[in-house]
């Protein structure tokens, strides 16, 4: 396992940084939020992701795809997580490619894969009902009915939710709420009749929607993969959104965190920069090696994803999602608190941060529900 | 096959025809099997001893030194197939000591080539045992701030003052010491000296810790004659290699400390202990918080020691590893927490001092519990090397 990055990993993170920092920095995302954009995300700059290759790295060559790998786009994501970019790779590339690929191998769900890789499209998953993260939790049904099915239900904090052209559903076939059995994926285009979208607001301005599916009517061939098959799917999908997802967020933390040292050597009080009090300093020293014990996790998690048949990746991702929650945590508050009082104006980015931090943090599940979830996998 | 190939294979055929079947369990923590080597030193297990001395006889406990300082010369590509052969059959180290860990590495970078050869093969022999003379009552933190007095009286020294915190004093036969040759200069002042415990005016007094028994003495020094070769480096040269060695030091104890990633004394994980202590419910550690806190407490674990592993792959590759510094406040606080974690767990089944009706294990975690909170202070209080991180890597002011 390489913990240490080669030298074509290093090229390519130093890429993403510099397009980070000059095509999407801090300030897009804050022209986003303040024009109330529509898209949420700069379609432009998603264009260039597609053409950097970066919307193809999961997608195997023959559908369009370079397959540079979990890796690579845990780079990407890492240096995009800095300057809190907002895209559709989460939503599109990571969530939903991932669930296409793994549920089927039909011709519908290659064609969307070839799509995604050349950045063509925006999917959403629509997974979860509530606002904590309840994976198996779900109510939304898809009924019978004659060739086709009938969907009912509610998907809540659906990210890119509100502008994707196809949604994946996650209903129950069968069972009750919280059975893994039972589940079943389908494809659903945005524009069905029955679906009604409503974008959210929440604190860090990225894109998140309510879904509301009220008898909508697909055939059969909506269905990914087999009826009732969508369990296992799902938790690698999760598993590889919890870590990707990881990424984005070290990506952020460190970040902040170096804003935030930078303001330690510059502030001055009492004549002094305020970084040579020693409460300060043991307080940065903390942040510091909380995101080195992370970004080795996360190196771990993401190689796992490449080299690994898949038998730790849930432990893994659950570790890793774990541990950057709670670094994103600490740094984000830490941010604020070692700015002063600047650090609590909009003005200035840290505010940002911890908004993004709190976000995340809960999506995909909090560092409380990883330990949970630690102990079932290892059996305490 | 290639000549790398074929060593390997002459490797493999001779540890199993050398290796000591008694020696097939891994070394336990604290074992009085550790093999540290010296004259005093007494074994439970004979082929302790036995491993010891046919690995030296091949130079192999030290493969990579020049066969004059007691090692085989190997290449840096030979000595990595040696370890990989040694822990592919599970072999133990040879020899663990501090003149290995950490005079060694100062002597093949500061001594001359005449201490070398009269020093080194001794050590990796395993035949010399080495403490290390470091702290004083007056200098902890501020090092140095020594006061140890070496004065010059032409071809020896005339050494006076007091060591403390000095492990396993009682059991080495040489000591490693700071001393002040120039009272004018607090850092310029100090000098690197290596001492035979068995000169006149040397005496140890073991001390007493809140876990009981302890390897830490004292050592008073009182008019020690010592002869000038056995100074290392140049008169005043002293903090220069005591903060190189110190180096070295950090870095063994984050080694040995990756020994405190585990369960308890008794090698149980803390999910078995955990259930034996608080119960199960439906398969399941009954006590909902204590699960979190092993499950945290595990996943940290896992955390450092990737953290670990990746600043010997980032040493291997891009030299000295910026993260090396964090790697021993980091271990201390997490073995403390270990510790603490136990403790809770056991609930007053862990403050059992000794005796009847606890179980060995429940009196070490007590004692193991006491003994930890000494790993934030030893080689470096935790705030010490907290200071170094902010203004070396930090880059943050005075």
């Amino acid at each position: 396992m390489a913990l240490v990055l080669d030298q074509d990993q290093a090229l390519l993170r130093s890429t993403a940084t510099q397009f980070a920092r000059e095509r999407l920095p801090v300030a897009n995302l804050r022209r986003l939020r303040d024009t109330g954009d529509a898209t949420g995300f700069d379609r432009d700059a998603w264009r260039e992701m597609a053409d950097l290759g970066w919307t193809g790295m999961l997608i195997p060559e023959p559908l369009g795809g370079n397959g540079f790998g979990h890796f690579g786009l845990g780079l990407v994501l890492e240096a995009l997580g800095r300057t809190l970019a907002a895209s559709p790779l989460l939503s599109t590339v990571v969530l939903s490619g991932t669930a296409l690929t793994h549920a089927s191998d039909a011709e519908p769900a290659r064609n969307l894969l070839r799509q995604i890789a050349a950045g063509e499209t925006v999917l959403a998953l629509a997974h979860e009902e509530h606002p904590r993260h309840r994976p198996l939790a779900i109510a939304t049904t898809a009924r019978r009915d004659g060739e086709g099915y009938v969907l009912n239900g509610r998907k809540r904090f659906v990210i890119d939710g509100h502008v994707a052209e196809t949604l994946l559903v996650v209903a129950r076939t069968a069972g009750a709420d919280d059975d893994p059995r039972g589940l079943s994926l389908f494809l659903l285009d945005g524009a069905t009749p029955g679906i009604s979208r409503h974008r959210l607001s929440l604190a860090d301005s990225r894109n998140s929607a309510d879904v509301q599916l009220s008898d909508v009517r697909v055939d059969r061939t909506a269905l990914l993969g087999e009826a009732g098959a969508a369990g296992p799917v799902l938790e690698r999908v999760l598993d590889v959104g919890r870590i990707l997802l990881s990424a984005e967020m070290l990506g952020a933390a460190q970040q902040a965190f170096e804003t935030t040292l930078e303001y330690l050597k510059q502030r001055q009080q009492f004549g002094v920069p305020i970084g040579s009090f020693q409460a300060l300093q043991h307080r940065a020293v903390q942040m510091y090696t909380e995101i080195e014990l992370a970004r080795s996790v996360l190196h771990a998690a993401l190689t796992a994803l490449d080299e690994d048949g898949g038998a730790d990746v849930p432990r893994q991702a659950t570790v890793c999602k774990a541990c950057v929650n709670d670094t994103f945590h600490l740094v984000s508050n830490e941010a604020v608190q070692m700015h002063g009082g600047i650090g609590m104006t909009d003005q200035v980015d840290v505010g940002l941060y911890l908004k993004r931090a709190r976000v995340a943090e809960a999506t995909l599940g909090t560092a409380a529900f990883h330990r949970e979830r630690y102990a079932t996998l290892q059996g305490f | 096959m290639s000549e790398l190939d074929r060593f390997r294979d002459d490797v493999r055929a001779w540890i199993a025809a050398n290796y000591p079947p008694s020696l097939r369990e891994p070394l336990r923590v604290d074992s009085p099997d550790t093999p540290w080597g010296g004259r005093k030193t007494r074994y439970a297990n004979p082929d302790v001893q036995v491993w010891m001395d046919r690995m030296a006889a091949k130079g192999w406990s030290t493969p990579e030194w020049q066969p004059e300082h007691g090692g085989a010369g190997l290449t840096p590509e030979h000595a990595r197939v040696l370890r990989e052969e040694l822990a592919a059959a599970g072999c133990r180290p040879p020899v663990i000591s501090f003149g290995l860990m950490m005079l060694a590495p100062v002597l093949h970078e500061f001594a001359s080539e005449e201490q070398r050869r009269h020093f080194l093969p001794p050590i990796a022999r395993g035949e010399i045992r080495w403490c290390q003379g470091y702290s004083e009552p007056g200098a902890g933190s501020d090092l140095a701030g020594l006061k140890t007095r070496a004065e010059d009286l032409g071809d020896h020294y005339l050494v006076n003052g007091q060591k403390i915190w000095t492990s396993y004093a009682d059991q080495a036969d040489w000591i490693f010491c700071l001393v002040r040759t120039n009272p004018e200069s607090k850092h310029g002042g100090i000098s690197f000296l290596l001492i035979d415990m068995a000169s006149p005016g040397i005496e140890v007094r073991p001390i007493q810790l809140i876990s009981g028994k302890s390897p830490f003495c004292e050592v008073f020094l009182t008019d020690v004659r010592v002869p000038k070769q056995n100074l290392v480096g140049k008169p005043g040269e002293g903090w220069k290699i005591a903060k190189r060695l110190l180096q070295h030091e950090r870095a063994s104890i984050s080694t040995h400390l990756q020994t405190g990633l585990g369960g308890s004394p008794a090698g149980r994980p803390l999910a078995e202990l955990a259930r034996s202590y608080a119960g199960e419910r439906d398969g399941r550690i009954a006590d909902a918080h204590l699960r979190d806190a092993v499950a945290r407490h595990e996943m940290r674990s896992e955390a450092i020691a990737l953290t670990l592993r990746r600043v010997q792959e980032e040493s291997g590759k891009q030299g000295p590893s910026a993260l090396s510094s964090i790697t021993k406040s980091l271990g201390a606080q997490h073995n403390k927490d270990k510790h603490e974690l136990m403790v809770e767990i056991l609930s007053l089944a862990g403050t059992a001092w000794d005796g009847a009706p606890f179980t060995d294990e429940e009196v070490e975690v007590c004692r193991q519990w006491l003994r930890s909170k000494g790993n934030s202070i030893e080689g470096g209080t935790s705030e010490i090397q907290t200071n170094i991180v902010a203004k070396q890597v930090l880059g943050l002011p005075d």
